[in-house]
């Protein structure tokens, strides 16, 4: 089916996206501040999946050692988001806490501590007991501690989507909504991308497929061990406003915050299931209900709230938790995908990198932890 | 005005609505017997602090909410007005007590 | 208590009471859930205490409703009234609450028989503390046996010539009726008027009603294209346009009715697909012959899944039951075929007036897509006409941006009162047909549920599943 409204010229560009997720907006926005024509093909709309139901979450805190030089560096760019997209994306900037439920959790975030500061960061602090109550008085009074970093933040990811949206638009990204790949051809340097929409061409071809972004890799022959799982939230009507920090727990995946508008919201924590052939997801209620218990034993008097509404969105996750980032073993080609949950706060840096490694050919920041080649069997050998 | 139609026999009860006694009949939910008390204002909304009244009495318009026994949100068009029954009004978000010490909530 | 079920049923109405009597009769296990304290629905609400008491109000219709009440007291199933079912899954999965604590159990077959909601009537002033909808008044009168004095009608449809015949006959004082049955709509609904003569003594009955009212001493309005409720803290009157002039009537009670809409909360967060339906401007649930909607296993009838009154949601209830027994192998499809028949003749029978009634009675469309900006649209966030219209100037496309941009839809009521409204808002002002614009997805728990209530869910799933 080729629509005549596509006019050919809009066909060819210096770079082509996939997915007009958060990454793939941030990607083209990188791009066409440097001057590069860019396209984006998305299959349904923007934002439509993890990037618009996420948390919202923009945490350095406890990222995986190999994410913390990337995450310092989007931290700033968030704290000056208005600048990079003309609107503030509803960043608030707060402290994120990690609670510490037991003397044994206290001694694993001290040495995660130490382990970052090891790699010269000192954003992350140890809080005693008597701190932790002061920052967050509704903590259950078992909790004996946390891990605090102050200059983080949350943002409204249905916002930022549009807002990164406008803001490639205005640069003169063309978004081509509704269009879905069926397969990739390289003829002659350039890629051919055959979708529903007709057939488009452009020298790189950048995979920001999100949980999808397997399946793309896959058509460029470059398979990883992808899952794709449905992470689950949920809210509660108003109540007024009790934490202004974002809370998560040592050893149990659960965050939960506090929406200026008084409602709360609680994700992280067992997963639904997914189905990223229908854009279905499957709410698991005994899921549900251990996200509610943890939330209940952190701050008992939130029994009393009431949940009105859950959701899940489809996200995937690769088996050491981190995401590719990386040039594809083709040439022309590059992924950004499989943030497995956290790819929020690392959009905009991610954008920035991936542009780099377009037009300069290497990225500032380091990447080597999260290629593509390292699923592969070649690299587990000795 | 809300007046009784009833030709039936009336038995009573004594609910306190606001720190307030009142006397109403047994066998209706909360909200009908607020609404022939004579209550002008149920709850107000936490948006712009609107005072509301039921507006469906049929569990669809969330517009009853009231603190029911120190329950917050309730929908007082679905519950059975009961003996010495605690009723406030709700007044913006639902509050949730965050001073008492946190082990009671377990 | 058995955790799987051959049946599950939501709603203790026409439909899922009759559901649920035959199915027993043919040996299926039987859940019944119904939100309400007695079972009857909203047509019948309280008929059971009613029947004793002289209410000679309410009608031989709504007394009528006691024997199919009876009937299914008398049948075997398990009945839980005052349970708020919040979900239901595909694979049976059904949630709810009672009494303070959620539980999730199995139907191999689901019954989802929701019943009719009013439909959002957003005019200026709609939320103020005095006005209600006329159902709510007719709830208040059929059980609370409360009635409203002096309050203005407004609205259209046979409901409101009924409750007014109510009002009236229980000589209930009345400040007046505004009348708001589109002229054009009597046009409209001639053609129909042929298909519709078996019904002709219902419909006479519904144009005496008519005349009863002009010729009470009930003053009584009608060719009126705008309406505004009046009052800041509360209703203090209103005022109507007739022709290019606005008058007003003081007033402390108002009450609004303009028809009824599926309640399909339910039936979208189970996954059910559903189809925008012009002559009644509403969402209906798409479903076969036997009610089968498109989540496998889960059934859809009687006013939830499009409204056609609670005689037709009796007969859809059986067709419905039928359907789940050949699934269930209790009986075979000849067996079914046969069993239906007469249920499916006297549905028949029953909607031939319906496209008559449709016609006559669809609101206008300034009553049903709100034009001053001023005007509340979503009663729980209250997000206006014009912040709608802000929005979608911005770029948004349909119901669920709408909610991320602006909280709309996302309170407590979860859309009930204004995912109409919003359909049709975006659809005009962005010039889409209402079918390309969607509704909400709608998202479990679909009534508010207690985060303890959720910590503590007993899930008891039968080995079957």
């Amino acid at each position: 089916m080729i629509t005549n409204a596509i006019t050919s010229a809009s066909r060819t560009a210096d770079a082509i996206i996939i997915g007009g997720g958060l990454h793939g907006c941030s990607t083209a926005l990188q791009l066409a501040m440097r001057g590069m024509s860019v396209i984006i093909i998305e299959k349904d709309y923007v934002g439509r999946h993890a990037s618009g139901v996420n948390a919202g979450g923009v945490r350095r805190l406890g990222r995986d050692l190999a994410e913390v030089p990337l995450s310092v560096e989007s931290a700033k760019m968030w704290h000056d988001i208005e600048s990079l997209v003309g609107d503030d994306c509803g960043f608030v900037a707060s402290r994120q806490i990690k609670v510490a439920e037991t003397e044994e959790h206290m001694v694993q975030l001290q040495n995660r501590v130490q382990q970052v500061k090891a790699l010269g960061f000192d954003h992350e602090k140890m809080i005693d007991q008597k701190e932790l109550r002061e920052k967050l008085p509704a903590i259950s009074d078992h909790c004996v501690g946390g891990l605090i970093v102050e200059g983080d933040g949350s943002a409204n990811p249905f916002r930022t989507s549009q807002a990164f949206r406008r803001q490639c638009e205005s640069l003169g990204v063309q978004l081509k909504e509704n269009t879905v790949v069926s397969r990739f051809e390289k003829k002659e340097g350039v890629w051919h991308i055959h979708t529903s929409m007709g057939k488009f061409e452009s020298p790189n071809l950048v995979n920001c497929a999100g949980a999808w972004g397997g399946k793309m890799a896959e058509m460029l022959g470059e398979s990883v061990p992808i899952d794709t799982r449905a992470p689950m939230l949920m809210i509660t009507s108003r109540i007024p406003p009790f934490i202004d920090s974002v809370v998560g727990v040592q050893g149990r995946p659960l965050s939960f915050k506090q929406f200026v508008n008084g409602t709360v919201l609680i994700g992280g924590g067992h997963v639904g299931k997914a189905n990223p052939d229908t854009n279905e997801t499957l709410l698991k209620y005994e899921g549900l209900a251990i996200n509610a218990n943890i939330a209940m034993t952190l701050f008992p008097q939130i029994r009393h709230a009431k949940i009105v509404r859950s959701w899940a969105g489809i996200e995937g996750y690769l088996p050491d938790n981190i995401p590719v980032i990386s040039k594809s073993n083709i040439d022309g080609a590059f992924h950004s995908f499989g943030y497995s949950a956290h790819g929020f706060q690392m959009s905009p840096i991610a954008g920035k990198i991936l542009s780099e490694l377009i037009i300069d050919g290497k990225s500032e920041l380091s990447i080597d932890a999260f290629s593509i080649n390292r699923f592969s069997n070649d690299s587990l050998k000795p | 005005m809300f007046t009784k139609v009833t030709s039936g026999e009336v038995q009573t009860i004594t609910i306190q609505f606001e720190g307030e006694t009142l006397v109403v009949r047994k066998g209706l939910n909360v909200a009908a017997a607020l609404l022939e008390a004579g209550v002008k204002q149920f709850r107000e909304t936490p948006v712009s602090g609107q005072a509301r009244t039921p507006f469906c009495m049929m569990g669809v318009c969330f517009d009853c909410l009231l603190i029911i026994d120190g329950m917050h949100n309730q929908q007082s068009c679905m519950i059975e007005v009961a003996e010495g029954m605690k009723i406030e009004r709700q007044l913006g978000m639902a509050t949730i007590e965050f001073n008492a010490s946190a082990e009671q909530g377990l | 208590m058995t955790d799987t079920f051959d049946l599950i049923i939501i709603g203790a109405g026409p439909a899922g009471m009759a559901a649920a009597e035959l199915a027993a009769k043919h040996g299926a296990s039987i859940l019944i859930l119904d939100e309400q304290a007695r079972p009857g629905g909203q047509i019948y609400r309280a008929v059971e205490i009613m029947a004793n008491r002289n209410r000679v109000e309410l009608g031989d219709s709504y007394h009528a409703g006691l024997t199919l009440v009876n009937a299914f007291r008398d049948s075997h199933v398990q009945y839980i009234p005052k349970a708020s079912v919040w979900q239901v899954s595909q694979g049976g999965e059904v949630g709810y609450s009672f009494d303070g604590t959620a539980h999730i159990v199995i139907g191999k077959q689901v019954i989802i028989a929701t019943g009719a909601q009013e439909r959002p009537f957003p005019i200026p002033g709609w939320t103020l503390s005095g006005v209600m909808t006329m159902g709510a008044a007719q709830i208040l009168l059929k059980e609370s046996e409360l009635a409203i004095e002096d309050a203005v009608f407004a609205g259209c449809g046979p409901l409101f010539y009924l409750v007014i015949h109510q009002y009236l006959t229980a000589g209930i004082p009345i400040k007046a009726v505004i009348d708001l049955t589109p002229k054009g709509n009597y046009l409209k609904a001639l053609p129909h008027l042929f298909s519709a003569l078996p019904a002709l003594p219902k419909i006479y009955e519904g144009w005496k009603w008519k005349r009863e009212i002009i010729k009470s001493n009930v003053p009584y309005f009608s060719d009126v294209s705008d309406l505004k409720i009046l009052g800041e803290e509360g209703v203090t009157g209103i005022s109507y346009k007739q022709g290019s002039t606005w008058k007003t009537l003081d007033a402390s009670h108002i009450l609004l009715h303009q028809g009824v809409v599926p309640n399909v909360n339910i039936s979208l967060a189970a996954g059910c697909k559903s189809s925008w339906n012009e002559d009644q401007a509403c969402w209906r649930i798409n479903v076969d012959d036997w009610f089968q909607s498109s989540v496998k296993g889960v059934r859809v009838t009687g006013d939830g899944a499009s409204i056609g009154g609670a005689l037709a949601a009796e007969q859809r209830g059986r067709i419905a039951a039928v359907g789940a027994l050949v699934q269930l192998e209790k009986i075979t499809a000849t067996e079914g075929d046969h069993l239906a028949a007469p249920y499916k003749a006297a549905l028949a029978a029953e909607m031939r007036v319906r496209p008559f009634l449709d016609a006559l009675f669809k609101p206008s469309d300034t009553f049903r897509i709100p034009q001053h900006d001023n005007t509340i649209v979503c009663r729980c966030e209250e997000v206006t006409v014009g912040q709608v219209r802000q929005v979608v100037g911005m770029g948004c496309a349909g119901p669920n941006q709408l909610k991320s941009f602006s909280r709309c839809g996302m309170g407590p009521c979860q859309g009930r009162f204004c995912g109409l409204t919003v359909s049709e808002l975006i659809s005009e002002t962005l010039k889409k047909p209402v079918s390309a614009v969607g509704y909400y997805r709608l998202r479990p728990p679909v009534k508010p549920l207690l985060l303890q209530e959720l910590a503590n869910l007993k899930i008891t799933k039968g080995d079957s599943l």
